[in-house]
């Protein structure tokens, strides 16, 4: 009896722990999100934004989910009703178990594994069959064309993604992640690597469905794409997967190319600082920026989204592969990084 | 232990069973999200083995892109369910046969390593030992230090299937108006920069 506790009892309630310890502040951040964006998007508009629920309406997203919670979920007749109800739940369980090899600090990580952003990179493109399944489940035409949309956007970028992802590895020579901010403590992949984050930024802004690129979703020619059948908790849980993703690329962009935890300048009043606030402070940055180009820019045409992914992104990617290769082998690189 | 042996029979188990649902299911949407599936659970399977960065590639190449593939087709198609049904019977010998050469070669193979014990440690020599390295290291190594020129033309020759894929489908279309954005940039009069007040319009 004791080995059952000290061997699987506590190890798995202790695992358990760290799991609530990740997922309540995430769907905290979640919530709060869309009341930033509702705000920062109403400060560029010269509007208020929400202001009535709360103080500053800071209780908005908390109403805003109870009144989701207290609908009726409707499963239209025509639907495929398993892959209907498994699509949402498939979009918001992969926005979360992404964080599992996430390092907020430095050790503090729940699983430290050898290919940590190759499992970040494989989570990142199975999010593409909620999507998916969810369109063709509907039985609508909107939510299909949405669906296909989306299959087609998610596979191209993810193309200059992983290439990005190789150039980055490349410099470390390593795909943990908590190797790839540490070799980052003396310049930060952004600047030696700038053309590159751009690209990698803009890749994840197509990869998270977002504004310019939000194409499965184009309310004007789409009505909402494909999850416009969907309602209550069902609609709730791909809403909470679209940002749970945000602040998922965030943190990816954060690790591959803006140092992680690491601040950013190894002297006092910067290292008094705890990396986990570093961490999040980048992460609000890097969600500013997907805020800011959600009301700034016009929707692109669906040609002109392939054209940037297959025409400009994969050859400059491509380019990046061999040229950051060639500089890491000529100037061993790898070793003045460890 | 007991934790590794629950967690493979849950993943083989799956793994077989999504994998006879690829094959009997009605709803050939369902047979790809079921082959899906069944990728998913091999990758499991492969973490168990301390095979991680073949799980990963299994899930981002498979799972990732060629599934995805699949599954745009799929479900593009108009498919006549009672047609699709009626060859069965038909293509049942054959299918079986294809599948007894396949088991019979599986049997050859796990049978060596019995006959011949010195087989299995000679097959994994080519690597340097798993604990000096670890075996996206190993692999690394392995392809692209040790064995380069096969991996090369391996890939010369995918290029060539590729060039050849899109040569054979590609079609010029006389008459078709594109867009020329370097050109639509370059037009003077296409942008005029404004200063604008805060709050103020134009």
């Amino acid at each position: 009896m004791a080995e059952f506790w000290t061997g699987y009892a506590w190890p798995a309630i202790w695992i358990g722990l760290q799991v609530v310890a990740i997922i309540i502040p995430l769907l905290l951040c979640v919530a709060y999100l869309v009341y930033a964006e509702r705000k920062v998007i109403a400060a560029i508009h010269l509007r208020r934004g929400p202001n009535v629920v709360g103080p500053y309406g800071l209780l908005q997203p908390i109403a805003d989910g109870m009144k989701l919670f207290f609908k009726e979920t409707v499963i239209p007749t025509g639907a495929n009703r398993g892959v209907f109800i498994i699509a949402p739940v498939l979009t918001f369980t992969l926005a979360l178990i992404a964080w599992a090899v996430i390092p907020v600090g430095d050790g503090l990580v729940i699983a430290d594994i050898n290919v940590g952003i190759l499992y970040l990179f494989a989570i990142s493109s199975l999010g593409v069959y909620g999507i998916l399944m969810a369109g063709w489940a509907s039985n609508s035409k909107y939510a299909f064309l949405g669906g296909l949309r989306s299959a087609a956007q998610m596979v191209s970028y993810e193309v200059s993604m992983g290439f990005i992802i190789i150039s980055v590895l490349l410099v470390v020579g390593s795909l943990n992640l908590s190797d790839i901010v540490n070799a980052q403590r003396h310049i930060w992949f952004v600047i030696p690597l700038f053309p590159m984050a751009v690209i990698f930024f803009v890749s994840t802004l197509a990869e998270t469905n977002r504004h310019p690129f939000d194409l499965p979703e184009a309310e004007a020619e789409l009505v909402s794409g494909y999850n416009v059948e969907y309602s209550s908790m069902a609609f709730a849980l791909f809403f909470l997967g679209e940002y749970a993703n945000m602040i998922l690329m965030s943190a990816m962009t954060t690790i591959l190319f803006l140092g992680g935890w690491l601040p950013p300048f190894n002297v006092a009043p910067f290292t008094w600082i705890p990396g986990p606030i570093w961490f999040a402070a980048k992460i609000a940055f890097c969600l500013f920026i997907f805020l800011w180009v959600r009301a700034t820019f016009p929707r692109y045409r669906y040609d002109q989204l392939m054209r940037l992914g297959w025409k400009v992104f994969l050859p400059i990617s491509l380019a990046a592969v061999v040229i950051v290769g060639g500089v890491v082998l000529a100037f061993d690189i790898q070793s003045l990084v460890k | 232990m007991i934790i590794q042996s629950l967690a493979f029979y849950l993943f083989s188990i799956v793994a077989v069973a999504s994998a006879v649902m690829v094959i009997s299911a009605r709803n050939p949407v369902h047979s790809v999200l079921f082959l899906i599936l069944a990728f998913f659970n091999s990758a499991g399977l492969f973490v168990l083995l301390g095979a991680e960065f073949l799980a990963m590639i299994l899930v981002v190449v498979y799972v990732g892109a060629v599934a995805v593939l699949f599954m745009f087709v799929v479900m593009m198609l108009d498919i006549n369910f009672t047609a699709l049904r009626e060859g069965f019977l038909q293509y049942l010998p054959l299918g079986g046969l294809i599948g007894l050469v396949l088991l019979l070669e599986l049997a050859v193979i796990l049978g060596g390593w019995i006959i011949a014990p010195g087989a299995a440690e000679r097959a994994a020599a080519p690597t340097p030992a798993i604990d000096s390295v670890n075996n996206t290291e190993a692999l690394g190594q392995l392809i692209y230090t040790n064995y380069i020129y096969f991996f090369q033309a391996a890939g010369m020759v995918l290029l060539v299937a590729m060039i050849g894929a899109i040569v054979l489908t590609h079609r010029s279309r006389p008459g078709v108006r594109k867009q020329k954005i370097s050109e639509q940039v370059a037009r003077e009069d296409s942008i005029e920069m404004r200063d604008m007040p805060s709050g103020g319009g134009i």
